[in-house]
């Protein structure tokens, strides 16, 4: 395919909406099934660590342990729910079920099908996000106005992980495939961008990793939400996930282009 | 005052839009890497006709029907579908068209009628005007019972027809089918064909490509035959075999096919060829023929009429494409 065609701009129209309405009917046929799955992690973590780690853990960067876990957990239900959507959910559709294929002979572009995909991943995260925060609620913390600002902040979690998710799929020649996202991004995310315990007890070094990865801005953002306060560095977190997720979507675009437009 | 020789020249005027041509391809090129994959492909259908787009597999013609669908862009020559160009206007032209793929890509979390209505919503069809059209579309694919079912309940002919209905959710001039009968079962293959042939007569234009001769030779008003990118032969089908191929052809099998080819076969036919032990005679009058088999021994032999499977592995040769 020549170099100037994959590389072209979006070409986007309204009929990503037809697309995303797609998937949000076949959502609403399994709703609490997926829902309880990506609910049902974080809130374990929670609990169990919550209460079991926090039983002999004082306080963890100004709060209760389990309240220190549930702001990272909200995060991470983010991440997850995002990132298993554009994957094995957006795999299935694309390659198994044909139905990108079925879709782009209607009226509607590879593009808008792809950013389609890519909002409703982070739609799918938002929804998760919600429901752990009431839960976190239910549990006496976020008892702030503030802590609202979560939910779009989930909305953009799921952007920037729907987006890799995307490029994941792109390139997958298989479900197994899936598997290097966990172990190269998810992971490390999840160990290091201070969900279990503050970033500032790691070595150096590895707090300099920490700063590139998204899920570490995000959480410095949920953080202080959860607990009432204006985080500090609004715009450079935002910045940070906005610019993985814009730039991790161009790329998505590009190899899907590349891989089903031959 | 300006010079004659200064004028602007005048932009040659597009040949008036022909109604009657629904789809036109012009010298249409494409390049996979150095490998020219489609090398100057030209042919236009009318309105109202069934084409059928034969060849072998690599001769090009998913490639062509890619182009034609604004999938993929070409790297030379013009393509005009329902009157709108391609690429440049391509979702515009889809608006109009209906797609049925080689292999059925239906959305296997809904049911029948939400099939329709899901699909129906990337066309831009509100509500009110799917809800008026399902039930006649459900009845064409003779699945008005089973609008409620799951797909999982459905045999592959009748996926088969339902991606058909499918295809027809936007009222489309032109409907596009990718080898729509492969896999199906007798039966199922002939209430599609009874299908298509109901919507041509109600005035819609098929593109189809089919390795199937019996299916090209039922339904194609024209074929283009294909091969490596370009267009070999070109008309309606009993034009191009009385063109290609003698009128006639015994096809001798048994143990002694090739010997009795061999002493016999090949003096009294114009042309004969060998095919594993099967030997093709070709022939302007087979009664010699048929007069030299009454004493031939050890072989078996079938008499028919050439056809289109005569004139394409004529025209296209007995190798395997891999």
């Amino acid at each position: 395919m020549m170099p100037s065609n994959l590389l072209r701009a979006p070409e986007l129209s309204l009929s990503w909406t037809a697309v995303w309405r797609r998937n949000q009917l076949v959502w609403r046929k399994l709703a609490f099934a997926s829902l309880l799955g990506n609910v049902a992690d974080p809130l374990l973590y929670m609990v169990a660590l919550g209460f079991g780690i926090g039983a002999f853990v004082p306080e963890v960067g100004g709060m209760t342990y389990i309240a220190f876990l549930g702001t990272g957990m909200v995060c991470q239900t983010a991440m997850f729910t995002a990132s298993f959507e554009a994957m094995y959910s957006a795999f299935s559709r694309m390659h198994v079920q044909r139905t990108w294929d079925a879709i782009i002979n209607a009226p509607v572009s590879l593009d808008d099908v792809v950013f389609a995909e890519w909002i409703w991943a982070a739609s799918k995260a938002v929804m998760s996000t919600a429901a752990v925060l009431t839960v976190i609620v239910g549990l006496g913390y976020g008892h702030s106005w503030l802590a609202l600002w979560i939910i779009p902040l989930g909305f953009l979690v799921g952007l920037t992980f729907g987006a890799f998710g995307l490029v994941m799929t792109a390139v997958a020649p298989s479900y197994d495939f899936f598997t290097y996202f966990f172990t190269l991004v998810l992971t490390p995310g999840l160990l290091l961008s201070g969900v279990f315990f503050p970033v500032a007890q790691m070595p150096v070094a590895l707090q300099a990793v920490a700063n590139l990865l998204p899920l570490k801005h995000a959480i410095d953002l949920a953080r202080p939400l959860l607990m009432g306060s204006v985080p500090p560095d609004i715009l450079l977190h935002l910045a940070v996930l906005a610019g993985y997720a814009g730039a991790a979507f161009c790329v998505a675009l590009v190899l899907t282009r590349r891989r089903l437009l031959r | 005052m300006p010079d004659a020789a200064q004028r602007l020249p005048e932009a040659r005027p597009r040949p008036a839009p022909d109604a009657d041509v629904v789809l036109r391809v012009e010298e249409l090129r494409k390049f996979y890497g150095a490998n020219e994959v489609v090398r100057g492909l030209s042919f236009a259908i009318r309105r109202g006709e069934c084409f059928g787009l034969l060849g072998p597999n690599g001769a090009g013609k998913t490639t062509t029907l890619r182009c034609c669908l604004g999938l993929i862009d070409p790297d030379g020559g013009t393509i005009e579908m329902v009157g709108e160009r391609v690429p440049q206007a391509a979702r515009k032209a889809r608006l109009r068209v209906g797609v049925v793929p080689q292999q059925d890509n239906l959305d296997p979390d809904f049911t029948v009628t939400e099939n329709l209505q899901v699909y129906g919503r990337y066309f831009g069809l509100d509500p009110a005007t799917l809800a008026a059209r399902i039930p006649a579309l459900l009845e064409f694919a003779g699945l008005e019972k089973r609008g409620a079912m799951g797909l999982r309940t459905l045999s592959g002919g009748m996926k088969r027809r339902l991606t058909l209905a499918r295809a027809l959710v936007n009222d489309p001039e032109l409907l596009i089918l990718d080898e729509p009968t492969t896999g199906l079962d007798p039966q199922a293959r002939h209430l599609i064909w009874d299908g298509l042939r109901q919507l041509l007569s109600q005035g819609k234009t098929i593109l189809l490509t089919t390795h199937f001769m019996d299916e090209a030779e039922r339904l194609a008003t024209r074929l283009a035959v294909i091969d490596h990118g370009t267009l070999i032969a070109s008309d309606t089908p009993r034009a191009l075999i009385a063109a290609h191929v003698e009128p006639e052809v015994i096809e001798v099998y048994g143990d002694d096919a090739r010997a009795w080819a061999d002493a016999h076969g090949r003096g009294l036919s114009a042309r004969l060829e060998m095919t594993g032990e099967t030997a093709f005679c070709y022939a302007h009058d087979a009664r010699p023929l048929l007069t030299a088999l009454g004493d031939a021994h050890g072989v078996r032999y079938l008499h028919r009429p050439a056809n289109l499977e005569d004139l394409f592995i004529k025209l296209t040769g007995r190798e395997l494409r891999d």
